[in-house]
């Protein structure tokens, strides 16, 4: 469908990479932006009431093919990704075989090419296996297009490991970002949910706070001695927060990522057992959503990440320690910035756009996306209504349910995605 | 009554005392020559029992029994749920075979409250996972009524491994609940950090905790602790934490000695502590049956919305 043209008249346009926020057209022509000149002959879709901004990026997805296709396939993610108003995802490592070699880099890449419904750039694994013994052949991944590496799930626990890691990625001639999941391994051993008065309540082995702190402030440490380039994931903690916002202050290069569910939940809601609401890190306290929430209205956290992970049916619906950890997300992500966010006042429409799209896509080194909506930029742009009221429910366009948000209520609503000038989502439906 | 016990939360202390006022009732059925009565007949009640436990499984087993209720075991060896089956399939089955309650034992905290969303047969807690086990705890609380004539104002220790104790958190909530004085003791590693918020004290000395109890309750050691580093040795919490006879010889008079079973002896309570006359832990035994039935009896029988 590239070739067509269209026009999106009289949106209100949000565009974090130049920080514009104006009522104005859009044209897209030949798969980019274009000028006034290309609207004569394009067909017109009203957009007002909507709001127009880059393609969401999201730089934490988990599409889980190859090998897990029980749980989502790398189009069934896509689709996922592009209802929910991404134009690109970051698939994380821990597929069977591992992503940690380049020939599973270019089959998830292919797989996602023939979908055509979000560009995916898979995430490398730092350690071969994601064992966490010795490194992964990173330079190859360098060479298949791997910008970001990541042993998510699991902690780099070896602290030379991961200092050589960050050392040896600064042989390529392009910034190599390496994501921890910081969680250290020891203290959250047999956990399933934040340690403290709701854990020792319900009889649920925890996984402290304080496993986190650790983990981070060993990530920071070595970041610190290497100069390496890090990049912490999902954090859920206050006091990580803390740690992060002194290092960016003192000038390490650090950027560190947030949920939508950290942002919204809290260990109170798991009091039901509710496998849905089962993740690592853990839903923490009220006092750590807050200070996630001010970490993203300030800047010390740069991105909102989705975290999306999906899981069958009878992997979630079994006993709550026996059930596999965490939510979905790509659906609901920016009805639930919106709505936990935007519309109460906490952080601006244009900062929470920011953490979804140029942001994410300067770590990812995903230059066609992430803005800014300029002539002749590949036009991935998504339109969303801000106000429009829906509820969490079944069934998904991903192939898994296990969403912590089931049952929600939120305020805004995708109503189109466009992928390199092709409509993937059209009056809020997937075109493909 | 509730339509479910999964918590000593979910019952007030009226209700406490109408469970125990009942249990007393049915303590004298035990005590006949024809050991039954036909409040539940016609009705099932499942044994659903996914841990291995002799002594619960076979107290509910009587229990039932004693009501005239048709009964039927269904534990986990042998079960469709070694052969991979799910807790909601297994539960869909019983449901589909007219279960009228399911009594359900399991090593997950928190599975007989996901029974509740499945079935609609009424659900009895009978231990999971580090959570609760809210017919022991009534079962305690009868004995210590039954035995020093109140329960406001005892003044009870509970002795060992709190944070992975169901039987600790069912029992401490009831002891609270009925205006008892709970002290837990035991490692500082194996006491819930805010056991405080809960409504009782905490003490690390059993020594200095000992000559001001009514009731000294131990809990068992899981010996697989020590491996995660919870105490140093199997010996050094026998000698912090164990009743010996010399600690055992420091209660008042009257002071009731009580383990839900089964005990380690010599390790949490010394041998011939166990076998004083005033640890009270067959008894403890023989209530069970009498306050389980008292439950069957006011959940599905009588007392409840469908009458007697």
């Amino acid at each position: 469908m590239t070739g067509e043209r269209i026009v999106f008249e009289g949106g209100r346009v949000v565009d974090p990479a130049n920080r514009t926020d104006e009522v104005r057209d859009v044209v897209v022509a030949d798969g980019v932006i274009a000028g006034p000149e290309a609207m004569e002959g394009a067909d017109r879709i009203d957009a007002r009431g909507l709001v127009i901004a880059p393609g969401l990026v999201d730089l934490h997805t988990h599409l889980r093919e190859p090998g897990f296709e029980h749980k989502e396939t790398v189009e069934t993610g896509t689709r996922a990704a592009a209802t929910g108003g991404f134009t690109a995802v970051a698939s994380m490592a821990n597929t069977d075989p591992v992503t940690d070699h380049a020939a599973i880099v270019h089959e998830v890449r292919d797989l996602a090419a023939a979908a055509g419904l979000a560009d995916v750039f898979p995430v490398g694994a730092i350690t071969k296996g994601r064992a966490g013994e010795s490194l992964a052949e990173m330079g190859e991944m360098v060479d298949a297009g791997v910008r970001v590496f990541s042993d998510d799930g699991d902690t780099v626990s070896n602290a030379r490991l991961l200092r050589n890691a960050l050392m040896y990625a600064k042989a390529f001639p392009v910034e190599i970002v390496l994501a921890d999941h910081a969680e250290d391994a020891s203290l959250v051993e047999g956990g399933h949910m934040h340690e403290g008065s709701n854990s020792y309540a319900m009889g649920v082995a925890g996984r402290p706070a304080a496993a986190e702190e650790i983990a981070v402030a060993r990530d920071l440490a070595v970041a610190r001695a290497t100069g390496g380039r890090l990049h912490l994931c999902h954090l859920s903690s206050a006091r990580a927060v803390e740690l992060v916002r002194a290092a960016k202050a003192e000038g390490l290069r650090v950027t560190a990522e947030v949920t939508p569910h950290h942002l919204t939940f809290t260990d109170d809601d798991v009091a039901t057992y509710d496998t849905n609401l089962k993740m690592n890190p853990p839903l923490r306290t009220a006092e750590d959503r807050e200070a996630l929430r001010e970490a993203v209205a300030d800047g010390t956290i740069d991105v909102i990440a989705t975290d999306h992970a999906p899981h069958a049916i009878e992997e979630k619906e079994s006993e709550f320690d026996l059930s596999l950890p965490g939510t979905i997300g790509l659906e609901t992500a920016l009805g639930v910035v919106l709505t936990e966010l935007v519309h109460p006042g906490r952080v601006s429409l244009m900062r929470a756009l920011e953490t979804m799209t140029v942001a994410p896509a300067r770590i990812l080194g995903a230059a066609d996306h992430g803005g800014p909506i300029e002539v002749g930029r590949p036009a991935n742009l998504v339109g969303f209504d801000p106000d429009e009221g829906w509820v969490v429910e079944t069934p998904f366009v991903s192939r898994a349910r296990n969403s912590a948000f089931l049952g929600r209520r939120l305020t805004g609503r995708v109503r189109f995605t466009m992928l390199r000038g092709t409509l993937t989502v059209a009056d809020a439906k997937a075109t493909r | 009554m509730k339509e479910h016990l999964l918590s000593m939360h979910d019952l007030t202390a009226d209700d406490i005392t109408r469970v125990l006022d009942t249990a007393e009732s049915f303590r004298e059925v035990g005590t006949r020559v024809i050991k039954k009565v036909p409040a539940l007949r016609g009705r099932t009640v499942v044994n659903f029992f996914l841990e291995n436990s002799t002594r619960t499984r076979i107290s509910f087993e009587l229990a039932a029994k004693r009501l005239s209720a048709d009964v039927i075991n269904f534990t986990a060896s042998g079960s469709s749920v070694a052969k991979g089956e799910s807790l909601k399939d297994t539960a869909l089955t019983l449901q589909a075979m007219g279960a009228d309650a399911i009594v359900i034992r399991h090593s997950s905290s928190g599975s007989p409250l996901q029974l509740t969303e499945w079935v609609d047969a009424h659900v009895l807690n009978a231990g999971d996972g580090t959570h609760e086990h809210p017919t022991q705890g009534l079962l305690d609380l009868y004995t210590m009524r039954e035995k020093l004539g109140r329960l406001e104002g005892l003044r009870v220790a509970i002795v060992g491994d709190i944070l992975h104790s169901r039987v600790a958190r069912s029992l401490s909530i009831g002891l609270v609940k009925m205006g008892a004085d709970v002290t837990f003791v035991g490692p500082p590693t194996l006491i819930p950090p805010d056991a405080t918020s809960w409504g009782v004290q905490v003490d690390y000395d059993l020594d200095g905790v000992v000559p001001k109890l009514d009731v000294c309750y131990m809990l068992r050691v899981q010996k697989e602790r020590q491996r995660l580093e919870f105490f140093p040795s199997v010996r050094e919490y026998a000698r912090l934490f164990g009743l010996s006879r010399e600690r055992a010889a420091q209660l008042p008079e009257g002071a009731l000695v009580m383990h839900p079973g089964p005990m380690n002896r010599g390790v949490e309570i010394a041998s011939d502590v166990a076998d004083l006359p005033h640890a009270v832990i067959e008894d403890q035994v023989t209530n069970g049956i009498a306050t389980r039935m008292a439950l069957l009896y006011l959940m599905l029988g009588g007392g409840g919305e469908e009458g007697s």
